[in-house]
């Protein structure tokens, strides 16, 4: 005696929210259920547990149903198999690509290959995240980051029209696009304890002011790829530590702006040429492929390490780093004040964001 | 040449990856008409190919645009291989054929292949030009409207109902031809479907011959079913209510005075029941007598005059095997008397008021001999009296008795005497009045709900079964078996109406269960006194002359009253004054097949009771497996109806609405399911309680759980009338005097394997003031009996559920709703089950479905489960199938309580006054139209009806020669009593001759009735009482996000709540098959079918929305047949579904604004495209 066929179809298509994060977390139908019991569902119904296991199974069909839309949710809107109401449209779609942030710091960067999937298992044990999870996320990663590829026009703006995310979504997507087309690497240990909306956060300064479409918004990949001649103009920076004066000068004018107003002044006067070095070799080391993967982990190490051991706060940060970047502007050998502000603009916004525990 | 056909294909999108290589698509699109076929270019390598292709113009007679689908196939260009097909598109043309539906088709529609699903889509548009065809020869009939409705579509008004409208064809299943060895499957489902829709649209247009033919313009309530009889065929069957419908142009007042009839045949002619002979051609209107019974003859009882339709074509060696047997009550033969008296049921004995009148009854047999009380006494001799304590002591057994039958007894024979003079009185009066109906060959009317004033009287359901033994079709072109078999059930269907006293039969409808070559046709309805005037012209006239005779009984109690003489009772049953009006007389029970009455007064609320029933039968083959059915079947019924009686006691309610009772047959089982709405109807008498009684009274501890027991139940009661909000107001009926001399007469139900009546008598049964319901336990079957009682469960707070359009007593609905289709099927591995353990299975089943409903819609709380509609089936030895297709629909919990005010004006969801369908003229006619009736009933002033419940089994069954032929089992039936009947019958030789003829016949079959009566004079109108307004989020036709697909609604009520419909646009009559062979791959069973019937849904919702639709009402799915074989990885499932495409506003809106307009545009762009 079993139930050996049981579905329930309706006009307009029923789904429960709770059932499709189960079914999105990887969830079993049977754990899935073990959940919703827990939950407490029966209660409020008066209902048994072999009605929710029917119910479970149902919802679970058609997600699986639905899933082939959601790979193109554009199709979601003018497809004709399910009547399903706008708004839980949007809704579907953005919980379908919405994605775990201990999933995504492990693959940020990384690329999305066949080689990447298969280790999908360790990553799972590792984050607790279910395997089928994983997949998801990392096949929508993938497919996204296919269908962008191709585009012209802003990154953000494309992942949005395609994939109809939302505004906020849609930036995390670019981020990740922007991180793995970059290969910037992201899994050092010293780069652990900064989350993904800090690099997400990182990725949207870059892809705003250092990528081909910072200048020119109507070129392939603008989004994507850095802005080649900026990076060679960075080069020019290195005057700023290889020209004595121009550091002693640089140093001093800035010493005088911070004297008295920060705790942390003798370390910041201390370790001003060390600090300047570091920042302007990075500048100057970006030409290369290898060096721009190694971005991030320059900045902790040769930045960030060196002021959290002396104990800066983020506002001595926040004082050092704005009088350094505005007193280059008053140094008088110094010819390339765009490009300065183009680099620290940037460097200066995601070392605040990078500058915490 | 009548006609012009064109079609444009515009583009196609998401289609499927057909190269590999490429990874895209190289198509193009036949279009197919009749033998003409078009191509257009192919497009290469796009899934999303734009061909904008030139008209393609199919030059065709009208006969063909009726009968023929528009074929569309996708076909994949291969340079080097044959084309693959993707899939086809069938649209149907007919909406484009009537003048007031579509103008145009133009639209997405899904590409669906059988094995594959739906696979992209394409757009496409259609259009027909109809030339006039006035040559009356003519064999098509475009422009008759059908609509699957049971009630008079709204915005429409009936000039006149002209009668029921049948007609059947069959064909040769492609699927069992040899051809299908050799073809793939996908050639044989495309053949079935083809075959189906062309069967389907070849029936439709005959039909629409006898719509015109009659000088109707409509047909409503249309149903059609297929009969897939494996080797022998396949039969497409339908019938319906052909009418003359007005349109009602909203925002015009009603047209009050007069009723136009478009057509312009004389009335005479529209009154002419259908031809049975499709095939004839029609001679036009002056030939009438070529297709029913001429006119003169119309005051003769139909049994009497039309023999002919019992063509006794059979061979006759059947008929000499034919001979009277009792087979399954009394297993000695009776001998050939006149009459023979069947020892049927048997009141009890033991109680002392009854035996000398049971004497009178026991002639009570068989629908076709049944003898009326009135003849009884004098035409028959009463069997001795030990014959029938024998008899009864052999009933014991299996059957049993509600109280109805037990007073009705009583009543005879109090009031036998007077019957006899009064009876050829009362036959003469009722002849003169209703002579309209009854020169019909079948006053039948699938309708549901009525226009006010059409329903006068009810008088209860009536039904008949007959168990047939399918062989093969020789000749497709003259289905006259088929035919023949259903001539045979429809005229016992009318016989048990008269016996009611009834001259029509309303909310009627035919099923078919098959199982091999086994075949149960079952019919039913709801037998009715209508009033003629919407019969035929003239009657209109006469109104005015009539209204001296007008009885004011008050309108919402009107059609509770009993139609039948109350002295000569058709069955026993307990009557009492009617509770509202205090001057008819009402039954204790009324059960009917048709909705609540909108007019009908309602104590609290009604909900869904169901009758859940499994038997086991022994595997057999041909006739020994048809008589073994035969025989189970009354007692099903019987076992069917006292569940029902039990639940709708339990639940302290007096009625059921919209009583649907199927019985399906399996290789070993067979399965009985009952649905109704059981209401409080205020105009009824309170239900009595239960009682339980103990077999024996010594035993203490059996004492104990007796109390136990009864204390559940009074709980239980006590419960459900709160649950329900039953309050009825005390009554007062000493004060007004019911004057009945009711003996407080007690029924019980007895469950014993022995004789033990003697002790029963002494308990004291009553229950309160009012009889109580005994049921006795004296085995474990009875207890188990009792505790299933117990097992339903009431719906969660927050939910009500019922299988009428809506739920009595709540009224104020808001928009939300949401249709859904069900299926579950149960394999029962314990291959040793019993009767009681297939029930418990079997209610489980049904009960956790329910349970599984009210859990998935918990969101639309406070709610209503509308139009459940149950369909159970056997598909396999161990499988026992149930679909369900319901809609659930939200209403206002603060106002659930009061109906609005009595107009129906601000009642019906789509309802105002201008757009009532039904001038009120008509209405005011109403209380005119009554006086035929009532006259009769003023005559005798006090003719209240019992609630009586007539349940007749005849099993004629003869196929072995030297087996008995004509089996009367009746079960609780059998103390039925055919007093109007006979009364109706001038002699009842007449009758004799009608039984001889059914034995002649020598076929199985059983038959059924059940009745109980009312008199009903008010309108009754279907409505949802929905004070506009309060519709939240609508979702209007409005497109939405950027996308092009319309929102569809669906639902199988005729309306919407808070939606008015403002166009039909045509009937949708869809038929898929789907097939696979990677069930697993698919997620197994639940997987295909879960995507098939959404599959479904959305090819139902594309072709509504090419239509210029935004809504499909009466949907229904009328098959759901799924084959499965796991092993092979296989499986195959065939749909049937059906519905009316409408356009419909909100109600607050002014006019179609958007759909219309949209409609307009395309039409034009069509024109342009066009020219």
């Amino acid at each position: 005696m079993a139930v050996e066929l049981d579905v329930f179809v309706g006009n307009t298509t029923i789904m429960d929210e709770e059932v499709y994060q189960l079914w999105l977390d990887g969830y079993t139908v049977n754990d899935a259920v073990k959940v919703r019991m827990e939950g407490g569902v029966l209660d409020e119904c008066e209902a048994s547990a072999d009605v929710l296991l029917s119910d479970t199974m149902d919802q679970y069909r058609t997600f699986q149903m639905c899933e082939r839309l959601l790979h193109s949710p554009a199709k979601l809107a003018n497809q004709l198999l399910f009547q399903i109401p706008p708004h839980r449209q949007t809704v579907l779609i953005e919980r379908y690509y919405a994605f775990d942030d201990a999933f995504v710091r492990e693959v940020l960067g990384k690329k999305l290959s066949k080689g990447t999937k298969k280790d999908l298992d360790d990553i799972s044990a590792k984050t607790g995240v279910t395997l089928k999870s994983c997949r998801r996320q990392f096949d929508n990663f993938k497919r996204v980051f296919k269908v962008v590829e191709e585009l012209k026009g802003p990154l953000v703006e494309n992942i949005r029209q395609h994939f109809l995310l939302s505004d906020k979504l849609a930036r995390d997507y670019a981020a990740i696009v922007f991180f793995t087309n970059n290969r910037f690497e992201t899994g050092k240990r010293k780069l652990q304890y900064l989350t993904f909306q800090d690099f997400a956060f990182c990725a949207g300064q870059l892809i705003n002011n250092w990528t081909v479409g910072a200048v020119d918004n109507m070129v392939e990949d603008m989004d994507v790829d850095l802005d080649k001649e900026f990076l060679q103009e960075l080069k020019e920076l290195k005057i700023l530590i290889t020209d004595k004066d121009l550091l002693d000068q640089h140093k001093s004018l800035v010493c005088t702006a911070l004297r008295g107003k920060t705790k942390a002044f003798n370390e910041m006067e201390a370790n001003f040429k060390n600090l300047s070095r570091g920042l302007v070799n990075i500048a100057a080391k970006l030409t290369n492929t290898k060096d721009v993967r190694d971005f991030f982990i320059d900045l902790v190490e040769k930045f960030i390490e060196p002021c959290r051991s002396d104990r800066w706060t983020a506002a001595d940060m926040k004082l050092y780093l704005t009088h350094y970047t505005n007193s280059a502007h008053i140094l008088d050998t110094f010819k390339h004040q765009v490009v300065w502000d183009r680099y620290m603009g940037v460097i200066k916004s995601c070392i605040f964001k990078m500058y915490h525990d | 040449m009548p006609g012009k056909l064109k079609a444009k294909i515009v583009a196609g999108r998401h289609l499927p990856v057909m190269d590999r290589a490429s990874d895209l698509t190289d198509a193009f699109v036949e279009v197919k008409f009749g033998n003409t076929t078009f191509k257009t270019d192919v497009c290469h390598k796009s899934l999303n190919p734009q061909w904008n292709s030139e008209w393609f113009k199919f030059e065709v007679d009208d006969e063909d645009l009726q009968d023929e689908p528009l074929q569309i196939t996708v076909l994949d260009h291969d340079t080097y291989s044959a084309n693959d097909a993707i899939g086809k598109v069938y649209i149907d043309i007919d909406p484009l054929l009537c003048t007031e539906a579509a103008s145009v088709i133009s639209g997405w529609f899904p590409i669906y292949d059988t094995i594959h699903g739906i696979r992209g889509e394409i757009n496409v548009l259609v259009k027909v030009e109809l030339f006039n065809d006035l040559n009356r020869f003519r064999q098509s009939s475009c422009g008759v409207k059908f609509f699957c409705t049971t009630s008079i579509p709204r915005c429409y008004r009936a000039a006149m109902v002209h009668g029921f409208v049948e007609e059947l064809v069959v064909n040769e299943d492609p699927e069992y031809q040899w051809i299908d060895r050799i073809r793939t499957p996908r050639a044989s489902n495309e053949a079935r479907q083809r075959l189906i829709s062309l069967m389907s649209g070849e029936l439709q247009r005959k039909i629409g011959l006898k719509v015109l033919e009659m000088g109707g313009n409509a047909v409503v309530g249309y149903l059609q079913c297929f009969d897939l009889e494996g080797e022998s065929g396949l039969v497409v069957r339908a019938i319906g209510t052909a009418c003359t419908l007005d349109k009602v142009s909203s925002g015009s007042a009603p047209n009050t005075n007069t009723h136009v009839h478009p057509n312009t045949a004389p009335a005479s002619n529209a009154c002419n029941s259908p031809s049975k002979d499709g095939k004839e051609p029609v001679f036009g209107e002056d030939l009438p007598s070529s297709s029913g019974p001429p006119t003169p003859f119309r005051a003769l009882p139909t049994s009497s005059s039309s023999p002919p339709p019992f063509s006794p074509s059979k061979p006759c060696s059947r008929q000499s095997s034919s001979s009277d047997t009792d087979l399954s009550l009394t297993p000695k033969t009776v001998e050939p008397k006149p009459v023979r008296c069947r020892p049927g049921i048997f009141l009890c004995p033991s109680s002392p008021t009854l035996s000398t009148d049971t004497l009178s009854l026991p002639g009570s047999g068989s629908v076709g001999c049944g003898h009326g009380l009135s003849s009884a006494p004098r035409a028959t001799t009463p069997p001795p009296p030990s014959s029938i304590h024998s008899d009864c002591a052999l009933l014991r057994k299996s059957v049993s008795f509600t109280e109805d039958l037990l007073l009705a007894a009583s009543g005879m024979g109090s009031g036998g005497s007077a019957g006899k003079e009064a009876g050829p009185l009362k036959t003469l009066l009722r002849q003169h009045t209703q002579t309209a109906l009854e020169q019909r060959e079948f006053p039948f009317f699938t309708l549901t709900s009525f226009p006010p004033g059409f329903l006068v009287h009810v008088g209860g359901v009536v039904s008949a079964r007959s168990v047939k033994l399918l062989d093969r079709i020789h000749n497709p072109d003259e289905p006259e078996t088929r035919d023949a078999w259903w001539e045979e059930i429809r005229q016992e269907i009318k016989s048990h109406a008269k016996a009611l006293g009834c001259h029509a039969v309303v909310g009627y409808s035919e099923s078919t269960s098959i199982c091999e070559e086994v075949c149960i046709l079952s019919a039913s309805g709801t037998a009715a006194i209508l009033n003629p005037r919407y019969m035929r012209e003239g009657c209109l006239d006469i109104g005015s002359t009539d209204h001296r005779f007008e009885d004011p009984s008050p309108p919402s109690c009107g059609f509770c009253h009993i139609p039948y003489d109350e002295l000569n009772m058709p069955f026993p049953a307990q009557l009492t004054y009617c509770y509202h009006c205090r001057r008819q007389k009402v039954p204790d029970v009324l059960f009917t097949t048709i909705d609540l009455p909108s007019e009908a007064a309602v104590t609290g609320k009604g909900c869904l009771i169901q009758a859940r029933l499994c038997r086991l039968k022994k595997k057999a083959q041909g006739e020994v497996n048809a008589t073994a059915i035969s025989n189970l079947l009354p007692f099903m019924e019987y076992e069917l109806h006292t569940q029902l009686m039990n639940k709708l006691k339990l639940r302290n309610m007096n009625a059921l609405f919209g009583l649907h009772i199927q019985i399906s047959v399996g290789e070993n089982m067979l399965l009985g399911l009952a649905s109704a709405t059981g209401v409080y109807l205020t105009a009824l008498p309170a239900p009595g309680g239960i009682q339980i009684a103990g077999k024996t009274p010594g035993d203490l501890s059996n004492e104990h759980h007796i109390l136990t027991i009864q204390k559940r139940i009074n709980d239980t009661i006590a419960k459900n009338k709160e649950l329900y909000q039953i309050n009825p107001p005390e009554l007062t009926e000493e004060g007004l005097g019911s004057p009945i001399p009711e003996p407080r007469q007690r029924s019980r139900l007895f469950r014993s394997h022995s004789e033990s009546s003697d002790e029963l008598s002494e308990l004291d049964l009553s229950h309160g003031k009012k009889d109580a319901f005994v049921l006795e336990i004296d085995d474990t079957d009875a207890v188990e009996d009792i505790h299933s009682l117990l097992t339903d469960a009431p719906p969660p707070t927050g939910f009500y559920s019922c299988n009428t359009e809506i739920m009595p007593g709540i009224y104020n609905w808001t928009s939300g709703i949401q249709m859904f289709t069900s299926v579950r099927v149960f394999r029962l591995s314990n291959a040793n089950l019993t009767n009681q353990g297939l029930n418990k299975i079997f209610t489980d089943l049904c009960e956790n479905l329910l349970k599984s409903f009210y859990f998935k819609l918990r969101s639309m709380i406070p709610c209503c489960l509308c139009h459940l509609n149950f369909t159970v089936a056997v598909p396999e030895e161990e499988l026992i199938q149930v679909a369900v297709t319901a809609v659930a629909m939200t209403f206002d919990k603060d106002q659930a309580q009061e109906k609005p005010a009595e107009k129906p004006i601000n009642k019906g969801s789509s309802e105002n006054e201008e757009q009532l369908q039904f001038p009120l003229e008509l209405c005011a006619d109403v209380s005119s139209a009554n006086t035929q009736p009532s006259s009769k009933v003023s005559g005798t002033v006090s003719l209240l009806t019992p609630a009586a419940k007539l349940c007749q089994n005849q099993l004629v069954m003869i196929h072995l020669p030297g087996v008995p032929e004509s089996t009367n089992v009746s079960s609780r039936a059998a103390s039925v009593d055919y007093g109007s009947f006979a009364d109706r019958c001038s002699t009842w030789l007449e009758l004799l001759r009608l039984k001889a003829h059914t034995i002649r016949r020598g076929s199985v079959k059983t038959s059924r009735r059940t009745q109980s009566l009312a008199h009903s004079v008010s309108s009754l109108e279907r409505c949802s009482p929905l004070p506009e307004g309060r519709s939240r989020s609508l979702r209007s036709s409005r497109s939405f996000g950027g996308s092009s697909v319309t929102v569809v609604k669906m639902t199988p009520l005729s309306f919407l709540p808070g939606i008015r419909i403002i166009k039909y646009l045509g009937i949708i009559n869809m038929f898929f098959i789907r097939e696979t062979t990677s069930l697993r791959e698919e997620g197994g069973v639940s997987g295909f079918l879960h995507s098939f019937i959404a599959e479904v849904f959305a090819m139902v919702r594309a072709h509504v929305a090419a239509l210029g639709g935004n809504a499909v009402v009466s949907y229904s799915m009328k098959e759901c047949v799924l084959m499965e074989n796991p092993n092979k990885n296989q499986a195959q499932c065939l749909i049937n579904v059906s519905g009316d495409a409408v356009i419909c506003v909100r109600e607050t809106d002014q006019e179609p604004t958007a759909s219309m307009t949209n409609i307009g545009q395309t039409c034009c762009s069509a024109n342009d495209g066009a020219t």
